[in-house]
């Protein structure tokens, strides 16, 4: 196949990329999307081999190792719960980032094959964006599995912070910059791989300082990374696939991370830099345990619901941990047929991902049109008998919209506490992630429900 | 003066930029979940590059130690792209109306 026919086949399946994306700006249109984006994927596989043309005994292997990784890809993604699409996510990015790091070492030791010059003389713009795709790819695969052993629960999910972090990773940074300078003069294999390994440990001390509840943040940010990275290899092979998906992904993951900032009231930079609150406010907490709240069970929840007209749930991560979405549902069944108004309410960082409540809320069969976001919703709360908060603490904080001091001030936050009544249902009344008391346990329309909730909630099924 | 194809390929790369920013914007936010599996299955589109490293060279000698690093690429990004799409159209699955 000529070199002008592929590249215009790459350009279709850089625009089926475009399309699956334009899909889901509603789930009715979403599902063609995805079969636009296979589609597209096909069609640049396909035309790779014909343009390569060697189907010796090499394609065979090919062909082998595609079906062994199609086959575990397979595998995961029908047993995955979708409770664990969190570290899935994370654990995919890692695969890019690996594989980008892969290309780009095949590319510096073969660069012949790739019409890039010959080994110790490669074109110099060739060498910048190999080396700038391998260390992006090597710093997204790293991190990846950072956050992936973090959101698995097999690494704490508190901060690890030393001293002077923020200044080597400042030193290393630069240092892979002025390697990839003395690289491009001295095409040395040992500087390449030096470039390589700094990349990986960058990736290790950029995650690690950061928190759990921040993940939405950090896997916004891999996956840009792993756009980045991805077109770093297109502009060394010359790919208008590569280059025009690495475009969108990098574009794709920086608005969802600025999404997830903004959500939170915090810049980007004061994420990445790590921890939140963790020092100084949680000991101010401690003197406020005294004040009186009001604790329910089952049954007052029951009958709190029952008799209202219109019941908002406000779902957390704690809902995840859980996994109470089920449970919720029936609820949320009984209730309808004693003609209880239900709606849901979604802060935008609710969970460990953007849009982990909606997936499992989807799960769960919950009709996506009687789930809300923040600001479609928030101005129903003060029209509302019961809110129901399970799983969310910091989002339904209102001292966000009073108190200048505390650290989540100005953040959006879901106006639960305008409710008639707040059923919270929660473990203790320990703070949140923000390490702040929560102003919403000591009201006077707030029942607290001490439970688990999947627990509580099917406890409060019984009794409807 | 001819124009050298890197400011070709560059112009793409940006004007591709300006495309997936609208397009995102544009996506709903409770499809965000699925927005990132999907990305991240497209982006193994990477597998193009792994499928070149892995055949390029003599026809008898296969296992290279450049096309080693090809084939373990393809491996990686098969993993991504039959995990990515799968999981994306599971999830996509769910979305239902209310009946």
């Amino acid at each position: 196949m000529s070199a002008n026919l592929s590249a215009i086949f790459y350009l279709i399946s850089g625009i089926l990329f475009i399309l699956a994306l334009r899909g889901l700006s509603s789930p009715e249109t979403s599902r063609r999307g995805n079969y636009f984006g296979i589609t597209g994927m096909i069609i640049a596989i396909v035309v790779t081999f014909l343009s390569v043309g060697n189907f010796g005994i090499g394609f065979f292997y090919v062909l082998i190792f595609l079906l062994i990784g199609g086959s575990i890809g397979s595998f995961i993604a029908f047993r995955i719960p979708m409770t664990a699409m969190p570290e899935l996510v994370a654990g995919f990015h890692s695969l890019v980032g690996l594989a980008a790091v892969f290309v780009a070492i095949s590319a510096f030791l073969k660069p012949d094959a790739f019409n890039l010059g010959v080994v110790g003389s490669i074109k110099l713009a060739s060498l910048i964006e190999m080396s700038l795709g391998a260390a992006i790819g090597a710093i997204t695969f790293s991190g990846s599995i950072i956050a992936f052993l973090k959101l698995r629960g097999i690494m704490s999910g508190s901060p690890i912070t030393f001293k002077g972090q923020h200044f080597l990773n400042l030193f290393l940074g630069l240092s892979i910059i002025v390697l990839i300078f003395f690289l491009c003069k001295n095409q040395s294999n040992n500087l390449f791989w030096t470039i390589v390994l700094i990349s990986f440990l960058v990736g290790v001390l950029l995650i690690i300082p950061i928190g759990g509840a921040d993940m939405p943040v950090v896997i916004s940010m891999l996956n840009s990374y792993s756009g980045w990275a991805a077109a770093g290899i297109g502009f060394t092979l010359e790919n208008t696939a590569l280059i025009i998906t690495g475009a969108l992904v990098g574009s794709s993951g920086a608005i969802l991370s600025y999404i997830m900032c903004k959500g939170m009231n915090r810049s980007f930079f004061n994420v990445i830099l790590g921890g939140w609150g963790a020092s100084d406010q949680s000991t101010s907490s401690s003197n406020k345990e005294q004040k009186p709240v009001k604790n329910g069970n089952a049954d007052d929840a029951a009958f709190l619901m029952k008799n209202a007209s219109s019941v908002i749930i406000v779902p957390g991560y704690g809902m995840a941990v859980a996994q109470a979405q089920h449970a919720l549902r029936e609820m949320v069944d009984a209730l309808k047929k004693n003609g209880v108004k239900v709606s849901y309410a979604i802060h935008p960082v609710a969970g460990r991902m953007p849009g982990h409540m909606n997936v499992l809320l989807a799960e769960a069969n919950v009709p996506y049109d009687e789930v809300f976001e923040l600001e479609e919703i928030n101005n129903d709360f003060a029209n509302c008998d019961v809110a129901y908060v399970i799983g969310a603490n910091d989002v339904t904080n209102p001292v966000a919209k009073t108190d200048p001091q505390s650290p989540i001030y100005g953040m959006p936050v879901l106006d639960v506490e305008k409710s008639k009544s707040v059923l919270f249902v929660k473990r203790s009344l320990s703070p949140g992630y923000a390490g702040i008391d929560n102003d919403l346990f000591y009201r006077d329309n707030t029942l607290m429900l001490f439970a688990d909730a999947k627990k509580m909630t099917e406890e409060i099924v019984k009794s409807l | 003066m001819e124009i050298d194809p890197f400011i070709f390929r560059l112009s793409i790369f940006i004007l591709s930029i300006f495309v997936g920013y609208y397009v995102v914007w544009s996506v709903t936010p409770s499809l965000h979940t699925p927005l990132m599996s999907v990305t991240n299955a497209i982006s193994s589109v990477i597998i193009v590059g792994a499928i070149i490293a892995a055949l390029v060279g003599s026809l008898d000698k296969v296992f290279e130690i450049s096309n080693i690093f090809g084939f373990l690429a393809i491996l990686l990004a098969a993993v991504n792209i039959f995990g990515g799409f799968l999981v994306t159209q599971r999830m996509l699955q769910m979305y239902k109306k209310k009946k």
